[in-house]
């Protein structure tokens, strides 16, 4: 899965972003892998012991491990989600009244942080680091396709399925086009400074990003309706629900079930 | 003399995949003009983005004007001296129009705005190619945007010139007046082409880039002086 230029020579320089992983976890249905993502979700937010969520978390963890993903593509949303969560995890405590835990100034003057607030923001921190992480496990190698694919054999309607495979096609596109743009200026000597003409410069790479991005996008609608396209994406390998799919869908039911036990034996 | 290019055992891996270059030696020398074929896939482009720093090797030594060049900063300087020819124009222009294309080197090299227009005004006479001036660089046919690119490279009066495909998509006449307008120029040139007449008429020596080495040209390809 190559970048290809319209000429169909490959470009050199943009390094494939979906470089083959040999993962256990490949073999799964995608259904499966799907099902056991919002299985997981809707377990998770239930809980509320530490213990549990921690239990969660660990199960997550095992799972990314058992992926074997480049390590960029999971610290890099995580990274993105954890700086939002910090700034949740230092305002939260101070918002939220209960036993008082920290009082900054005499007397509290700027602000009490209560047990209850940290405890809260601790909840929610565990909850979102463990599901995005199980997302990036089992779904995170899924190209478009194959994603839209499954999302369809499990009945979601078409138009939103379709939405959401063209959204996840054009990002790809507009950052393969911006990647050459990038590459064909930094060629000519272009180093970015804040001068009149590094301005003008990006300004045009920018309005020729969207023109083009625009265009291609137009030609891959033409490329597809010559070959037949009428609506959905076929697949060439049908999807298989295998006793290994079996195997990992009771051991999920399973585990959930233990999680959501924990939480209420505990509580 | 010194030489232009000089890279010692460079290996080079897309990430994912078996290394394309596998300890690629090469001399590029002032006058030099030097044509470099290899199959579709050999690495020959990889290799011209390797030379100005676009791409990192994984190993081995690139040298550019006397001195190594490992990181972007020093890569800047070569990037300066030396001026790529995209094989796919598509990839190379980004400005609106010719002429704004034409001008961004020699602006980035940190000439004035009139310098810079006259420079662009010369090279596109010399390219017989004023006509296409105002014209947007998105709306050109496919051998404009070739000899456009080239312009752009041109403007930049850089002192090696490393070609991809130039040729490629030309008609017959732009293609003889292309060559005859090279063989002008005093620069050194990397050449690559799947063009035999073409290399044969400029080119003064070649190899062939085999396994991700590069080897001496196969017997009937020897270059006429
Ligand atoms: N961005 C990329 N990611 C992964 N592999 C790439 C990428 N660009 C090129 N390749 C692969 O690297 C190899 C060398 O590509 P390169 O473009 O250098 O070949 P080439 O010798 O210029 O071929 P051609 O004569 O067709 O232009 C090819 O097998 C190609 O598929
Ligand atoms: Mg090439």
């Amino acid at each position: 899965m190559g970048h290809r230029t319209q000429a169909g020579a490959p470009l050199p320089g943009v390094p494939d972003r979906h470089p083959a992983v040999g993962s256990p976890l490949r073999r799964l249905d995608p259904r499966t892998r799907l099902l056991a993502v919002c299985a997981f979700a809707a377990v998770v937010i239930v809980l509320e012991q530490p213990a549990a969520l921690g239990a969660a978390l660990a199960l997550a963890l095992l799972l990314i491990l058992v992926a074997r993903q480049p390590l960029r593509r999971i610290l890099r949303p995580l990274a993105a989600m954890d700086g939002l969560m910090l700034i949740m995890l230092l305002t939260l405590p101070f918002t939220t009244p209960g036993t008082p835990l920290l009082q900054l100034g005499t007397e509290g003057a700027w602000g009490t942080a209560s047990v209850e607030g940290l405890w809260l923001a601790v909840d929610i921190a565990l909850t979102a680091n463990a599901i995005l992480l199980m997302l990036l496990a089992l779904l995170g190698d899924l190209d478009p396709v194959h994603l839209g694919h499954a999302l369809h054999r499990l009945h979601l309607p078409m138009a939103l399925v379709q939405l959401l495979q063209f959204t996840l096609r054009y990002i790809n596109l507009i950052h393969d086009e911006f990647s050459r743009l990038r590459v064909a200026m930094r060629a000519r000597g272009f180093v970015a400074g804040t001068n009149r003409h590094s301005i003008r410069s990006l300004g045009y790479a920018l309005g020729t990003l969207l023109v083009r991005s625009l265009d291609r996008s137009e030609r891959v609608l033409c490329a597809m309706q010559c070959r037949g396209f009428t609506g959905h994406f076929p697949v060439v390998e049908s999807l298989r629900f295998g006793s290994t799919d079996a195997l990992v869908a009771t051991l999920g039911v399973l585990v959930f079930s233990g999680l959501l036990w924990l939480e209420w034996h505990l509580g | 003399m010194a030489e232009l290019f000089r890279v010692r055992d460079l290996w080079f891996a897309y990430p994912g995949r078996a290394p394309v270059l596998r300890g690629v030696d090469l001399d590029l020398a002032p006058g030099q003009r030097l044509a470099v074929t290899g199959a579709n896939g050999a690495g020959k482009s990889t290799l011209l983005w390797l030379l100005l720093g676009l791409l990192r090797p994984n190993a081995g030594q690139i040298e550019a004007f006397g001195a190594p060049r490992r990181v972007e900063a020093e890569f800047i300087e070569v990037r300066h001296r030396a001026g790529l020819v995209f094989q796919d124009p598509d990839n190379q222009l980004f400005c609106p129009t010719v002429l704004e294309d034409c001008a961004f080197g020699p602006l980035c090299l940190g000439r004035s705005r009139a310098q810079a227009l006259a420079v662009v005004d010369r090279t596109l006479e010399q390219l017989g190619l004023l006509h296409l001036r105002e014209r947007i660089t998105y709306q050109l046919s496919g051998g404009e945007k070739r000899l456009v690119s080239l312009a752009a490279v041109l403007c930049m009066e850089p002192e090696v010139l490393l070609l991809d495909e130039p040729s490629n998509g030309l008609d017959e006449t732009t293609g003889e007046r292309l060559l005859c307008l090279l063989k002008a120029l005093p620069q050194a040139m990397l050449l690559v082409s799947h063009d035999r007449a073409f290399r044969e008429h400029l080119a003064t020596t070649g190899c062939h880039l085999h396994d991700g080495r590069l080897i001496a040209p196969p017997p009937q390809e020897t270059q006429h002086p």
